[in-house]
């Protein structure tokens, strides 16, 4: 059987389900391009900003005994102007374009920004757990995340995707507001805030003192998330969450996901992460009978 | 019994020595057996607790299981770090990067500054067979450092060490790549090595790459994460902490940003 790795979410089709997650190696064309061709299905940029933003001061990034890092880069990014620029002359890779800001004037100026790009779907970070402002403290404002996913909804045709992670609040709440709003796929979900301490000079290690948690540590948290966003909405999901092996994505793919979406992996085990994936859930369709990943989508949430 | 070490978690080592290079620059000494045992051109992720963490080429020490680093006072960090004292902690993690392939034979050693550092160590894993030339640029004679110790690193080995000072108050006048041009008109090498500013990097392979001599560069970036997530350190479709530091000249040739541009903290490419 000849089984196909293209798997869509709304009007957004990609030919691989393996995307590159915000904020992973997302700053140069070229380097998306040479994921592309390891295998990505689509890349995820670093989250862009109004203005060019520096981040915090190293550390920014903590490796967890046992697995997974704790990052707390600061949304560390060269701003939504000079971004747009660096990928005009893209024609071959989706590219998903990740935005973070803290009203819905916020996105509408940086879209706009977009306009001479091809440009796959947006991102809206609503779940950065480490920049005060943006993120996770916009996406546990749901009438803020209503009123930003309308804006940007009336302004630009493509795919509208939200980013929701574990706030405050109940995600599950952003993610209505955001369905209820029009949006057209949500990724779930972002680092969940973590700190690590140093015994030995009794200080905290990352220079902003709390990050967020990602890798395999937070896997069941993130699969657990999606099965219950896909059991309570009908909105095609990108799962995200210390996904690195076939079967993660696999186990996301019959929890409910379109798509998957890593990062961390990549710091252990680089871009040959994307074929390896591709490959082991091809085989697993061809041994499982499967022709699309959309027969896989969802199945154990089969009574 | 020491449990075993996970080298991406920050280990704690406390300088023993310091010792004074030139008036800018130091090397502090500290234990630790890992990263006393690094590859020439690999790295190791430095944390200054409560300033910064950064990128550093390990230096080499006579004592064994010795580490050393050897900094520069310039910014912030590099200066929090130059003036640490004996007793004070830093973490290390690490050793990250890829290394240079010494040839066989005859082969040349270009670096500037605290670009030294890694073709230091290179001197110490050659072989004694390798008839070895090094150029040390400095801009002024009180900024010459590692004579001595490339000396004696290179006891076993056929040897010419040439330094090189911008103002001719010290060795040759000019630059480095200067005197590297005069030596490829009468002498031809089995492999040259460079670290240092890149616009010498730049000249270096250019010169080697025409004369078709096998080169290899350490190149130096923007660093965050130091094991291949972040993306800061990007060169076109290259991330100098995973694919790197170390790339051969040949490949260099190929990218346009190396030699001209790179990037903020930000990520904006800017020229150097």
């Amino acid at each position: 059987m000849d089984s196909s790795l293209e798997t869509t979410l709304g009007s957004l089709t990609l030919k691989r389900p393996t995307v590159l997650a915000s904020g992973i190696l997302g700053i140069s064309l070229d380097v998306f391009n040479r994921l592309h061709d390891a295998g990505a299905g689509a890349v995820v940029t670093k989250s862009l900003s109004k203005e060019p933003w520096e981040g915090y001061p190293n550390p920014t990034i903590f490796s967890v005994k046992g697995g997974g890092w704790i990052n707390a880069v600061g949304l560390s990014n060269p701003g939504a102007e000079n971004f747009a620029k660096m990928i005009e002359p893209n024609q071959d890779v989706p590219i998903v374009v990740s935005l973070v800001g803290s009203i819905e004037d916020d996105f509408e100026y940086m879209i706009k920004k977009f306009e001479n790009c091809k440009v796959a779907a947006y991102e809206l970070n609503l779940s950065c757990p480490h920049v005060a402002k943006v993120g996770l403290e916009v996406g546990d404002d749901v009438e803020l995340v209503s009123k930003i996913i309308k804006k940007v909804k009336s302004i630009t045709n493509s795919p509208i995707v939200a980013k929701v992670g574990l706030g405050k609040s109940d995600y599950l709440a952003t993610v209505e507001a955001a369905v209820s709003a029009g949006v057209d796929a949500i990724t779930a979900i972002n680092t969940v805030r973590a700190m690590a301490i140093d015994v030995e000079t009794q200080m905290p290690i990352l220079s902003n003192k709390i990050g967020g948690l990602s890798g395999t540590p937070i896997k069941p948290i993130a699969l657990r998330c999606v099965y219950e966003i896909s059991s309570k909405f009908d909105i095609p999901i990108m799962g995200c969450g210390g996904i690195s092996t076939w079967e993660d994505a696999v186990e996301f793919i019959l929890a409910g996901s379109s798509a998957v979406q890593f990062g961390s992996v990549m710091g252990d085990n680089w871009v040959e992460t994307f074929g390896e994936i591709n490959s082991g859930i091809q085989k697993y369709m061809e041994r499982k009978g499967y022709a699309t990943i959309g027969e896989m989508i969802g199945k154990a949430k089969r009574q | 019994m020491e449990k075993q070490r996970d080298n991406n978690h920050p280990h704690i080592c406390v300088i023993e020595k310091i010792v004074d290079e030139t008036p800018t620059v130091r090397t502090l000494y500290f234990k630790d057996s890992v990263l006393a045992n690094v590859l020439p051109g690999q790295f190791a992720m430095i944390w200054i607790p409560g300033v910064n963490e950064l990128p550093m080429s390990v230096m080499v020490s006579d004592v064994s299981d010795q580490a050393a680093l050897t900094v520069r006072k310039r910014g912030e960090s590099s200066t929090a770090l130059y003036n640490l004292s004996v007793g004070q902690q830093i973490g290390v993690r690490g050793p990250y990067g890829n290394s240079f392939e010494i040839k066989n034979g005859k082969i040349l050693l270009i670096g500037g500054g605290t670009g030294l550092v890694p073709l230091m160590r290179l001197i110490k894993f050659a072989n004694p067979s390798n008839h070895i030339t090094v150029l040390m640029g400095s801009q002024t004679k009180n900024e010459v450092f590692f004579e001595e110790t490339a000396k004696k690193l290179l006891e076993k080995n056929s040897h010419e060490i040439i330094p090189v000072t911008e103002d001719g108050s010290y060795g040759k006048k000019g630059y480095v790549t200067d005197v590297l041009e005069k030596l490829l008109e009468e002498n031809t090498y089995d492999g040259i090595y460079t670290c240092g500013p890149e616009l010498m990097m730049y000249k270096t392979v250019q010169m080697a790459n025409k004369k078709g001599i096998f080169v290899q560069a350490s190149l130096e970036r923007m660093m965050k994460c130091g094991i291949g997530i972040c993306g800061s350190c990007c060169v076109n479709d290259d991330l100098a902490c995973r694919d790197g530091t170390v790339f051969d000249g040949a490949h260099l040739s190929q990218k346009s940003e190396f030699g001209h541009s790179h990037r903020t903290k930000s990520g904006i490419l800017e020229e150097i």
